[in-house]
């Protein structure tokens, strides 16, 4: 009986516990399905990642200063993508209104606009045309704004100036053929030894998508086309993937290559160990640096990446901000998004910071292109880049194309094995 | 849970509080060690009082495990489905869809990646207890001599213990990487942290550098109560170092050794930071049950995720009672002697041993 009255008295406590906790998602529910009084002004948060050089702060402090009664207060993120998106999905999934403003990964746009995590944005309010327009079809979902464009960067080909010249090789490659030519004449000089050929990311991860689809534009395909169709097993997505497993097969990627990240590339490239590196912006100041943490300084230059026959194509990353669909403060969420990603807000931002910015103004500005001298090849790069693919189920396509990509690069699946097995797994996932 | 409340329910279950049954004999177990007095002596109100009492514990332990398992098995059991209307928004659908989540894991592409899980993690499991108790044991004897410089060791080999996991792992990937220091004390490149044999090697080590210590506190304190005079007796005996270990120091120190390797199973069965941080996500060659369930949930797929980490939970119990049956492992001090004696001391001298 004792037992009973025991069980009978915690079965209350928890029923009561369940009670309460189902009441307030109850009222949650309530309050964030009723957009009319969410597009309210007051206080807001700003979800985005590591505010390394405090510049953000500098500007938010500017905002609050102006906007008393809607004053932003910065959340840091982690600084690893997965990480960041697990928190957002965390949050979004309870319905939080923790975050008004949230960045998001340009490759995220499509599933948080699909999920109603997000809102849409009027693209008329923030001047459009003078985005870079590559990085605002990012911020696209079926062809509604749902992220402005802010922070962007494509892949870049970082080159050893030094190694050519002694090499006899007199401009640097714009197509494969060329890139490996040059690599062969580097390996004959006696400078060149012990110095591998080529080098991207092609770790296990989402590097590996970002360098996969890379080979398929340079090759002249599409991992994706307009209509959203995969189509990985044309002549030309195919031509790409054979770039990849032949640079491994015949050494011009170092057989290490597979377990390189940005930064391991970056140290490789910085320790003088590569001839040519596929890397973002970020690598330029690094490998500039002159106290002796970088051996290449003053001897690497920059160039668009190559291609098939002729230059090739990056894909696009970055950082775009959006609305918390749950926010409370949506219309003050939306003035400083506006605010941020102005022309003015991001001049400020990119004298102070090196992540190239998504106005085009400003790759063209004298004063920014002395202090970043990479922003003209950036520019030309940007021009030529393409999204990644546009998904709802993002991380599960990307999946697809590192399994397959991988297995592929390793020997473990023909060139067309693994292209037949991706567009399976692919067509899969997107319809 | 169950456990918990039968255990305390005799102490307020005067004989005539239960009506129509007989003092039930099965609870007699509890009250063993000590002797019945006062026991009948008990007023009725005292038995609510009790359950008042206990009932915040109980509901706690009802929040934070009962509730959450009952969640997961319903989740378990259901599917999201995921549509995109005219807009290309998302419309989702959760139905019931019984065992076909679990049916799942034993068939096609899914049924794969599980059973290479599960081969995965037992075989981390079985190669890393294995190598940890010997390691750790090894600490242990030798943490528990009288030697100079006795006390740094002592500490020294603690520290693998007090970095947390995932720091410890980011240091072996810092060793492990292709131009790191385990290649150039090789001599020669081996990709350690791509998809492939060497990555099994490579979580192998950093685990059980890691946790080695563990083990080998755990027998410390056991070797620490081990009285010095059973070993005197060994000597005027005649037994060799080899006896006195085979004879007195582990079977005396069995009951820490084994609550030691208890926890180190139960631990790697679930292991997940090591391979997620070291050699990464979605890679067959160290994938382990906790990483796939974590990658079926964070791609939002929450049926599947559950079911696995159902299957996990139940693969833990039954490696648990294994454990347990097969080696007679005590974890329960019975009534109020604590650590017991093990029998075969008694061939030394019973007396000395207390």
């Amino acid at each position: 009986m004792n037992t009973m009255t025991l069980t009978g008295t915690a079965a209350t406590a928890i029923a009561l516990t369940l009670a309460l906790s189902a009441c307030g998602s109850g009222s949650d529910d309530k309050g964030s399905s009723s957009t009319a009084t969410n597009d309210a002004r007051g206080p807001i948060t700003f979800a985005t990642g590591k505010d390394l050089t405090g510049t953000i702060q500098m500007l938010v402090g500017k905002w609050n200063t102006a906007h008393p009664n809607e004053k932003v207060r910065i959340i840091e993120l982690p600084e690893d993508g997965d990480q960041t998106r697990q928190q957002l999905v965390q949050n979004a999934q309870i319905k939080s209104n923790a975050y008004d403003v949230i960045r998001l990964d340009a490759v995220w746009t499509a599933e948080f606009a699909a999920r109603r995590w997000v809102l849409p944005l009027d693209e008329s309010k923030l001047d459009p045309s003078t985005f870079v327009p590559a990085a605002l079809e990012t911020g696209k979902y079926r062809g509604k704004l749902y992220a402005a464009p802010w922070l962007t960067g494509t892949g870049i080909l970082y080159y050893r100036t030094d190694l050519l010249k002694a090499a006899g090789v007199k401009s640097p490659p714009t197509t494969w053929t060329e890139l490996t030519d040059a690599c062969a004449k580097v390996k004959k000089t006696p400078e060149g030894k012990g110095v591998d050929c080529f080098a991207g990311q092609y770790d296990k991860y989402e590097g590996l998508t970002v360098n996969f689809s890379e080979a398929v534009q340079s090759a002249g395909g599409q991992v994706f086309d307009a209509s959203g169709k995969p189509q990985v097993t044309t002549p030309q997505a195919k031509a790409g993937l054979q770039f990849l497993v032949d640079g491994f097969k015949q050494g011009t990627i170092p057989s290490k290559g597979v377990t390189l990240k940005e930064e391991e590339g970056r140290r490789a490239f910085q320790d003088g160990k590569l001839v040519f590196h596929r890397n973002w912006a970020y690598v330029y100041a690094m490998a500039s640096a002159k106290d002796g943490s970088s051996k290449v300084n003053g001897k690497f230059d920059v160039v668009p990446l190559p291609g098939k026959d002729g230059p090739g194509s990056g894909t696009l990353g970055g950082n775009n901000l959006s609305v918390s669909a749950f926010s409370k403060h949506q219309a003050t969420a939306r003035d400083f998004i506006t605010y941020i990603v102005s022309l003015e807000t991001q001049r400020e931002y990119g004298k102070e910071q090196s992540f190239p910015l998504s106005r085009t103004a400003l790759y063209d500005d004298p004063a920014m292109v002395k202090l970043y001298p990479y922003l003209p090849v950036l520019k030309k790069s940007l021009q030529a880049a393409k999204p990644r693919p546009v998904a709802v189920k993002y991380s599960e396509v990307s999946a697809a194309i590192q399994d397959n990509v991988t297995a592929a690069i390793t020997g473990k699946k023909t060139v067309d094995q693994a292209s037949t097995d991706l567009q399976t797994a692919l067509s899969g996932l997107t319809d | 849970m169950s456990h918990t409340s039968t255990g305390h329910a005799p102490a307020g279950s005067p004989p005539a509080a239960s009506p129509g049954g007989p003092t039930p004999t099965g609870r007699g177990r509890s009250g063993k060690g000590r002797s019945g007095r006062g026991r009948s002596r008990r007023a009725d109100g005292q038995g609510r009082l009790a359950a008042a009492l206990l009932s915040p514990t109980l509901a706690v332990l009802g929040v934070v495990i009962a509730f959450p398992i009952a969640v997961a098995v319903w989740d378990s059991l259901h599917t999201t489905s995921e549509e995109l209307d005219a807009d290309g928004l998302v419309v989702e659908g959760t139905r019931f869809s019984g065992v076909r989540n679990y049916a799942d894991l034993f068939r096609g592409e899914t049924g794969d990646r599980f059973l290479n899980a599960l081969w995965n993690t037992s075989f981390f499991t079985v190669t890393t207890v294995v190598l940890e108790t010997i390691l750790g044991l090894g600490m242990a004897l030798l943490m528990h001599r009288a030697f100079r410089g006795r006390a740094l060791f002592r500490a020294s080999v603690l520290v693998p213990w007090a970095i947390p996991t995932a720091i410890s792992a980011l240091l072996w990937r810092w060793i492990f990487s292709a131009d790191g220091v385990a290649n150039a004390v090789l001599g020669r490149e081996v990709l350690w942290t791509a998809d492939g044999a060497a990555a099994k090697y490579a979580v192998i080590l950093a685990d059980t550098w890691k946790t080695a210590p563990f083990v080998a506190l755990l027998v410390l304190a056991g070797l620490q109560i081990i009285p010095q005079e059973v070993y005197e007796a060994a000597r005027v005996d005649g037994a060799n170092a080899w006896q006195r270990f085979w004879s007195i120091t582990l079977p005396m120190v069995k009951p820490a050794l084994l609550v030691a390797v208890m926890f180190r199973m139960l631990d790697s069965l679930r292991m997940f930071d090591v391979p997620q941080v070291l050699i990464g996500t979605r890679k067959p060659s160290v994938e382990t049950l906790s990483q796939l369930a974590w990658d079926e949930a964070m791609n939002l797929r929450f049926g599947p995720a559950a079911a696995s980490a159902i299957a996990l939970f139940l693969y833990i119990i039954l490696a648990a009672y294994v454990f347990v049956r097969l080696l007679g492992a005590d974890f329960v001090p019975r009534g109020g002697t604590t650590p017991h004696t093990p029998r075969r001391t008694a061939r030394f001298g019973r007396g000395t041993a207390k």
